[in-house]
């Protein structure tokens, strides 16, 4: 059986990689590792660190004054990433991320986005009608509750810290992070005691 | 780099469109071109995109956490809601008496 057809993208890109060892800008070896990372980062990371935040109060000053320093003080490579930004969900106040001119992610702590995340339907019903995208996710939000969407639109990503929810007093970091999802991250969805 | 806006202070967005003039890359949502909002932090300074995209020399801007009511951007949804929004200081200008 013949070989499928290479994509012309692998040609430029194997060309492209030359070029940067040939310069020295760039080692094979340097980009494995920025991939190993890459790959390594996921939801889990985001989920143990909002866990923790909610065990230990001054990991939690950390995570919302500096994110970036956050991260680090669990393993995560920031080096090279943007900076990042933690939202404090409240009683009165719940964060729902976006973003609308592309599809900005804290991808350091979160991994790969979701499809959806980059859906131009989530981009630009998410800052128009947030309560009516949440509702899609099964998340009703009271009316005096503040819902703060925010658009990531630059520097920074942005991540959520929602709020510990009743019924997991005196659970272990693992079982809190074990109910904090990727979705919950985002703001589309809220922590929930099976 | 100016003195930095602070927070608290209304602002309002640049109703300018660089998009119609020609190639360009812009940071700043449609959505809030001349629209008024506060300033809600200073979030600290980055080399300006508009110039990086182009491989331009990019002097670094400060960059502001901006806040909108949701109401008043679209017409619609609940009074309470409010989107924040990561705007360069040179998209900002001052908000005169009495305009909104």
């Amino acid at each position: 059986m013949a070989a499928p057809p290479r994509p012309e993208s692998v040609a430029l890109l194997e060309k492209l990689v030359a070029a940067l060892s040939a310069k020295g800008i760039l080692t094979e070896e340097e980009i494995a590792a920025r991939q190993a990372i890459t790959d390594r980062a996921s939801p889990e990371t985001g989920a143990r660190m909002v866990a923790k935040a909610w065990t230990d109060p001054e990991y939690r000053a950390l995570l919302l004054s500096n994110g970036t320093a956050a991260a680090e003080a669990m393993g995560v490579t920031m080096a090279g990433a943007p900076p990042l930004g933690v939202l404090e969900d409240t009683p009165t106040r719940h964060h729902l991320v976006v973003c609308t001119l592309c599809s900005c992610y804290p991808r350091a702590v979160l991994g790969y986005p979701p499809h959806w995340y980059k859906s131009a339907a989530y981009r630009a019903r998410a800052v128009r009608d947030p309560r009516g995208v949440l509702a899609e996710w099964g998340t009703h939000l009271p009316d005096n509750v503040e819902i703060r969407v925010v658009d990531s639109t630059a520097d920074y990503r942005w991540m959520v810290l929602p709020m510990r929810p009743a019924g997991t007093e005196g659970w272990s970091e693992e079982r809190l992070a074990s109910i904090v999802t990727r979705d919950c991250l985002v703001g589309v969805a809220l922590p929930k005691v099976a | 780099m100016t003195a930095a806006i602070a927070p608290g202070t209304r602002v309002r967005v640049k109703d300018d469109w660089p998009e119609e003039r020609g190639p360009c890359h812009i940071r700043t949502p449609h959505y809030v071109r001349g629209r008024t909002g506060t300033v809600e932090r200073v979030l600290g300074a980055f080399p300006n995109p508009e110039d990086l995209a182009f491989g331009r020399p990019a002097p670094r801007c400060t960059l502001y956490h901006v806040r909108f009511d949701q109401q008043p951007l679209w017409n619609e949804g609940n009074p309470r809601d409010t989107v924040l929004i990561e705007i360069y200081e040179h998209w900002l200008e001052p908000v005169s008496e009495g305009r909104h």
